[in-house]
């Protein structure tokens, strides 16, 4: 029983840590010291928490003492603990990143006493996702991670950044309210928002009526995890964000969609008639997301893109539906959490030693900074799946369970994922071939900011030059000023060995390759066959 | 768990809302924005109102047989949605305001790097990394927006 007593600390301790930075504004440091230590806290537990699923099977606890089925239950499974771990390490990271960006450039006295609160509840709602164990406590938790996100996303409030705002704002309401109106026909239908309750009656209910609930959570998740035809909000928003931001946003605000779409499809509708639509999802998700990646000059945008392909990786190992195939998506959400953080921090620092991250604009910086050179290259070569980084090992891992599905629309997902494979090779080496690898000589001295010329159709176009222009003008907080920037400016340590701790963290992914996939494939029979989960939630009306 | 008749003016009021809510959503202008996120916010709760059933007494334990309470919980979870919904009207109002004190109305622009690189779609043009020779039109940098 004492296990189960850990499972509300990720969401107390940083919720906790929030009300506490808030209160001790006016003190950096302090700030500093509760938000580190309320991380690492939450680390601990999720280490203790990913151990003891591996051991004793799901872990249950029921809060507020109702009668059983009544409260609300917090559930830890292989697959949440897996999530919680990788999820409380990465965001960890990013809380360092940042420090190391704030303290190297001075700024303790400016307006970021609103990051650490906002960054400790955003930490506390993704946890509270990975611990849901009712749909409702999943709105909640989305809702918490999403209002933490929309301050993040517009911190400092220029004019690029409201603008990126309005729109993810805008689209994660919309998202917000279709689940609302899902739960309100899921609670219609069976009389519970209890996943393992739904599992049990959402069977006895009408095929048509379930399907449409069906339907109508894979929409909401799609859009909350990036699914082609819902995707274009991501790389709109997520580049104009600080890189302490859009890292974590990176890594992990996707996943819990992804996450949502595994809990809810396998655990309710085992029977699903989707998985064919799943998997078309997928392949267009990664085949539009990577086309749109290979045009982008700018690391970030290029970033962005790539994320929203490799989701399509994730979709095609759920829509399999076997043990392999939701192994290696679970495998690949790991593995893609931390080396899309990774490169988002490196690009940071490419920012930092380059002065831009336009292609355009960078050249020589594997002469000027190895170190840096190294870092974007592992990580970049492990998006793109070269052996012997784990990017290879889960993709090998998904084509083995296309290849053994066998139907036509297995075999399409299967070469789909061979060519976005390849053409992110192109994407990223393209990067290391401009910013890294040509002579500073080549590139593009002029660094003044051209105005195109406008004809009178682009009178909106004016408008959002205008913004980005005006936002030139004043410091914001967690950015540096990119105007008049020196270049090959030194790499702050904190900033360098965060980034670095990503790198290793992700190789090391591959290294533990073997024990994961045994964990992964555990996980994957656990979330197929639910008995396991079920039981545990509800053991008295389980036989 | 008894068969409910749902209420059709609920539902009816509920869809105009919804319905409203959604035209407002696709306007390019903050305020509208703001408008469409109350009604449909409205409109999703009064669904719940639908899904608890017709009004009955208050359901407190022991005052009255539970046949004759009404259901509790979907009271607690729209009152958390209504909440919610609070909190982001009083969000896009900030956004809507700073857009004005920034480009003087409150339209939502469109994004420049988009716009740039469909300019180049429609000249027929390669992007400026395809030769490093030809001159670079990209002009919209992304560490401006980044800044």
């Amino acid at each position: 029983m004492t296990m189960a007593n850990l499972l509300p600390l990720p969401v107390l301790l940083p919720l906790l840590g929030a009300a506490l930075t808030l209160v001790a504004r006016r003190k950096p440091r302090t700030q500093v010291a509760i938000s580190l230590v309320v991380l690492a806290a939450s680390l601990g537990v999720a280490i203790a928490l990913m151990w003891g699923t591996h051991q004793q099977g799901p872990i249950v606890l029921w809060l507020g003492a109702w009668t059983e089925p009544l409260g609300i239950a917090l559930v830890a499974d292989r697959l949440s603990a897996l999530m919680l771990l990788v999820s409380s390490f990465v965001i960890l990271v990013v809380l360092v990143f940042a420090i190391g960006q704030g303290v190297a450039d001075g700024d303790e006295d400016s307006p970021l006493a609103i990051y650490f609160p906002t960054f400790l509840v955003l930490s506390a709602g993704v946890s509270n996702a990975f611990l849901a164990g009712d749909l409702f406590n999943l709105f909640v938790s989305f809702e918490m991670l999403l209002f933490a996100s929309f301050v993040l996303l517009t911190l400092g409030g220029s004019g690029a950044r409201i603008r990126a705002g309005t729109t993810y704002v805008i689209v994660s309401m919309v998202s917000s309210f279709l689940f609302l109106v899902a739960i309100a026909g899921i609670y219609a239908a069976t009389g519970t928002v209890n996943m393992a309750q739904l599992s049990l009656r959402l069977p006895d209910i009408d095929p048509t009526v379930s399907l449409s609930l069906q339907l109508m959570l894979l929409t909401v998740f799609g859009i909350k995890a990036a699914v082609f035809p819902m995707s274009a909000w991501l790389p709109d928003s997520y580049p104009s964000a600080p890189v302490p931001v859009s890292a974590v946003f990176a890594g992990l605000l996707t996943k819990v969609g992804v996450y949502a779409i595994v809990r809810t499809q396998f655990l309710l509708f085992p029977d699903s008639p989707l998985h064919n639509l799943i998997m078309i999802a997928g392949l267009l998700t990664m085949l539009i997301g990577i086309l749109g990646a290979v045009a982008q000059p700018g690391i970030k945008r290029m970033l962005s893109f790539t994320l929203v392909s490799h989701i399509g990786y994730m979709l095609f190992g759920i829509g399999l539906a076997t043990e392999l195939g939701l192994s290696s998506a679970i495998f690949y959400i790991a593995h893609h959490i931390t080396v899309q953080t990774a490169l988002f921090l490196i690009s940071g620092l490419i920012e930092r030693v380059g002065g831009s991250t336009v292609i355009d604009r960078l050249g020589g910086l594997a002469a000027a900074s190895p170190v840096l050179a190294i870092l974007f290259f592992v990580p970049a070569m492990n998006l793109a799946g070269i052996p012997p980084f784990s990017g290879f090992v889960g993709k090998v891992g998904l084509i083995q369970a296309g290849v053994a599905d066998g139907g036509a629309v297995a075999w399409a997902l299967v070469v789909g994922s061979v060519l976005t494979s390849l053409l992110t090779l192109y994407a990223v080496a393209k990067t290391w071939g401009f910013a890294f690898w040509r002579p500073r000589a080549d590139q593009e001295t002029d660094q003044t900011f051209e105005i195109p010329t406008l004809t009178p159709n682009f009178g909106r176009l004016s408008d959002a030059i205008g913004a980005v222009v005006a936002q030139q003008r004043p410091a914001t907080p967690i950015a540096p000023p990119a105007a008049a920037r020196p270049v090959e400016r030194a790499m702050p340590p904190l900033m360098l060995g965060a980034a670095t701790t990503v790198v290793i963290f992700s190789i090391g992914l591959s290294l533990v390759a073997g024990p994961l996939f045994t964990y992964t494939d555990a996980a994957a029979r656990q979330m197929i066959t639910r008995d396991a989960y079920i039981k545990a939630v509800l053991p008295q009306e389980v036989p | 768990m008894t068969a409910i008749a749902p209420s059709l003016t609920l539902v009816i009021v509920a869809g105009f809302l919804i319905a409203a809510g959604v035209y407002l959503l696709l306007e390019r202008a903050l305020t509208r924005l703001l408008l469409g996120i109350v009604l449909a916010s409205n409109g999703v709760a009064t669904l719940y109102l639908v899904v608890s059933g017709p009004a009955k007494g208050a359901p407190f334990v022991g005052a009255r047989p539970a046949e004759e309470m009404s259901d509790p919980l979907p009271q607690a979870m729209v009152l958390t949605a209504i909440v919610i919904a609070l909190a982001s009207v009083a969000f896009v109002l900030s956004l809507a305001y700073r857009q004005w004190r920034i480009t003087g109305s409150d339209d939502v622009p469109d994004d420049a790097e988009d716009e740039l690189i469909k300019r180049l779609a429609d000249r027929d043009e390669v992007s400026s990394t395809y030769d490093p020779d030809t001159q670079s039109t990209t002009t919209a940098d992304e560490e401006d927006a980044t800044a």
